[in-house]
């Protein structure tokens, strides 16, 4: 019997916000988010209203076919989102739902990888992002028992700094079937732990510039710090692996990039993207900002 | 968790009272080894004669065919070991794809050591293709092993139809019957089983005690190599207080099988009561080729440890092949093996009653399970199989 905290528990006998939204009022808008697996046996269904002017969610609400720390995952989930921007949200990980929780059983984490999926695939869908293009379906198909690429395992080992297979496994499955895919991630930690090191390296020698003015910034000045922050930092970084990035576009505090040459079709196109340029950009402008490629 | 409603009987079972009183002697007094030569370890040796006569009465089976090991897992690998042992040019094995993990892991472990193994396939209500079975065995075959009912659905095989095919081909039949001992009559003078797996605690007995039956005749070859203990056939001193309950567990058993009916009844009861009270739930397995105690039902859309924990509340005991509950991520391979559609083999929930279970424990249960499944499925994403999403990862996840 698997040992759950006496708030995971609660949260399963007693959902908050179980169900849909069905009504709205003029400038909000209803988005849903589907992710899981039957096979697998959890599914999320993540229902937002949101204030379109504020980029704000009004009201969370999921419906969870899954075991009791599937529910009280998703359950958590809607409980931390009310009141946050839409790029707030974004940046929420599995983490902060299970610590939420008090935690979770380790084999029990991907449940709280399934909540911040299902987040994030519905404000993809509210912003019109195709899922098709969700950056973690690239990659190579790692573990084939449940459909897990390489790009989704670097993510979750980057954003939780796993150390082995086995909790790769509890976290998003892959390696649980069969088992033969276990020596290809061991692999994948070595190459983030290495590319992590090298990565660090190259920015921190360059470190030295001094902390850019940050106040309140109108769009144009934020665009003209982002592209010196690329072009000064990020750009000369990437550049040493034959990689480069272009800034496509910025919604609040949304940035998308371009990722090119060497990068667009790396498998480590997910790392790049969180350590080299998102960290980059939070820690020289602003710490709310969220950098996708598209 | 005394008051608990215990419908989990094909996991394990409470030590019948009786057998209780049968062992303890040997644990707090009798502690003499059975193999020394005064009398204090001698008249220990005698509980080990009594537990082998009492064990061979309920399989219709001579003392000197029953050899004692620690567990059903045991017993399984054993035979299996002395089957390939004593034919030695002989590279193939058959079972099914539905036995225990004693049999499938071993089994799995040959392949690897170069054995050919044949796992036959089961129908959606369960049951084996005989022809299959047929068109499988050749002069190569060293062993069949076949489960004489499943745990996980007590669905039943057809043993002695099995036996005769196997002895056509001059090939080896062991039969794990861990979950059927007790519940059906068994006797080996006029069977076809060359070798036979039971364990103690299934049958109200304590777990660590478990038998194998072999056919006098049959040439075994121990698994555990020590001294003379089993007569040189499993080495290792004899765990006495287990044998004397294992033996008293046996004799029960056998006087319990002329009321077995009595379980049947009331897991009919259940069942029905289920099926007519609750929507979109159906039986996993043939309802008629069944062990009496056991019923699997699946409850669709809604997923199995939630069903658990959901009914744990109100102490009521029992398992589930979701993958949830096992840490292996993968779902029950009975199951599968039988292809049920995911959204109701997620949902699948086994109770399993014993010879202690009540009328109104089963009332109880049937008074709970409408609501508790009624809550799960308010949260849940998917209310019939007309949902889109719910189709396109059924189709998914065939096409993996």
């Amino acid at each position: 019997m698997w040992e759950y905290t006496d708030k995971v528990m609660d949260f399963f006998h007693n959902p908050r916000n179980q169900g849909v939204i069905d009504e709205k009022e003029s400038g909000q808008a209803i988005t849903t988010g589907e992710v899981g697996s039957i096979a697998c046996g959890d599914a999320l269904k993540l229902h937002l209203k949101i204030d379109e002017k504020s980029q704000t969610i009004l009201e969370a609400r999921f419906q969870t076919f899954g075991c009791a720390s599937a529910i009280a995952s998703s359950s958590a989930l809607t409980e931390l989102l009310v009141g946050k921007t839409l790029d707030e949200a974004l940046s929420l990980t599995n983490k902060e739902i299970a610590d939420y929780l008090g935690g979770l059983p380790e084999e029990k984490m991907h449940c709280s990888v399934m909540g911040q999926e299902a987040l994030e695939a519905a404000i993809f869908n509210y912003r019109g992002i195709p899922l098709d293009n969700h950056e973690d379906d690239e990659g190579a198909l790692i573990c084939r028992c449940f459909g897990v690429t390489s790009t989704r395992i670097r993510r979750i080992v980057l954003e939780n700094s796993l150390t082995t297979a086995e909790q790769v496994t509890n976290y998003v499955k892959a390696g649980g079937g069969c088992g033969s895919c276990l020596t290809d991630i061991d692999d994948i930690i070595v190459d983030v732990a290495e590319e992590g090191f090298t990565l660090t390296e190259d920015l921190s020698s360059e470190a030295n510039i001094p902390e850019l003015e940050v106040k309140t910034l109108t769009n144009l000045q934020k665009i003209t710090l982002i592209q010196q922050v690329l072009e000064e930092e990020v750009k000369p970084a990437l550049a040493k692996d034959g990689g480069d990035v272009e800034l496509f576009d910025i919604e609040g505090n949304l940035i998308k990039v371009v990722l090119k040459g060497a990068c667009s079709s790396c498998s480590s196109s997910t790392f790049t993207l969180k350590t080299a340029i998102e960290a980059r950009l939070r820690e020289r402008i602003s710490k709310d900002l969220t950098v996708i490629a598209v | 968790m005394k008051d608990c409603i215990y419908l989990d009987n094909n996991a394990t079972t409470q030590i019948d009272s009786e057998v209780l009183t049968e062992m303890m002697p040997y644990l707090n007094f009798y502690y003499g080894n059975p193999s020394s030569m005064h009398s204090f370890g001698g008249q220990v040796g005698k509980a080990v004669r009594t537990g082998r006569e009492q064990v061979a009465s309920l399989l219709g089976a001579e003392p000197s065919e029953i050899i004692f090991t620690s567990c059903g897992t045991e017993g399984d690998n054993a035979a299996i070991n002395a089957a390939l042992i004593a034919q030695k040019n002989k590279r193939h094995i058959i079972t099914t794809e539905v036995e225990h993990p004693a049999i499938l892991s071993h089994c799995k472990q040959l392949e690897r050591q170069g054995y050919q193994v044949t796992y036959l396939s089961v129908d959606q209500q369960g049951q084996l293709d005989l022809n299959e079975l047929k068109t499988s065995l050749t002069g190569n075959t060293a062993l069949v092993s076949v489960m004489y009912a499943n745990n996980e659905t007590g669905v039943i095989f057809p043993i002695e139809e099995i036996g005769q095919m196997v002895k056509e081909y001059g090939a080896l039949f062991h039969v794990d019957a861990v979950q059927a001992v007790g519940k059906i009559p068994l006797n080996m003078k006029t069977s076809t089983i060359d070798m036979l797996t039971i364990s103690g605690h299934k049958i109200h007995a304590p777990k660590g005690i478990g038998a194998l039956y072999v056919r006098k005749g049959v040439r075994f070859r121990p698994l555990i190599i020590g001294g003379h203990q089993e007569r040189g056939r499993r080495g290792g001193t004899e765990n006495v207080s287990g044998i004397a309950a294992l033996g008293k567990a046996a004799e029960l058993a056998q006087l319990n099988l002329p009321h077995i009916h009595l379980e049947q009844e009331l897991r009919d009861y259940l069942e029905d009561s289920i099926l007519n009270l609750i929507p979109d739930t159906v039986v996993n397995g043939n309802k008629t080729n069944r062990l009496p105690n056991t019923t699997n039902i699946g409850f669709k859309y809604i997923e199995g440890e939630a069903i658990l924990l959901s009914i744990n509340k109100y102490g009521i005991c029992a398992s589930s092949g979701s993958a949830c509950t096992s840490g292996s991520l993968e779902p029950s391979h009975v199951l599968r093996a039988m292809k049920v559609p995911y959204s109701v083999l997620h949902g699948s929930i086994r109770f399993s009653l014993s010879r202690y279970t009540t009328k109104s424990e089963i009332d109880r249960v049937i008074e709970i399970l409408p609501d508790t499944i009624g809550r799960l499925r308010a949260i849940s994403p998917f209310s019939s199989d007309n949902s889109t999403w719910l189709q396109e990862m059924e189709k998914e996840a065939l096409a993996k």
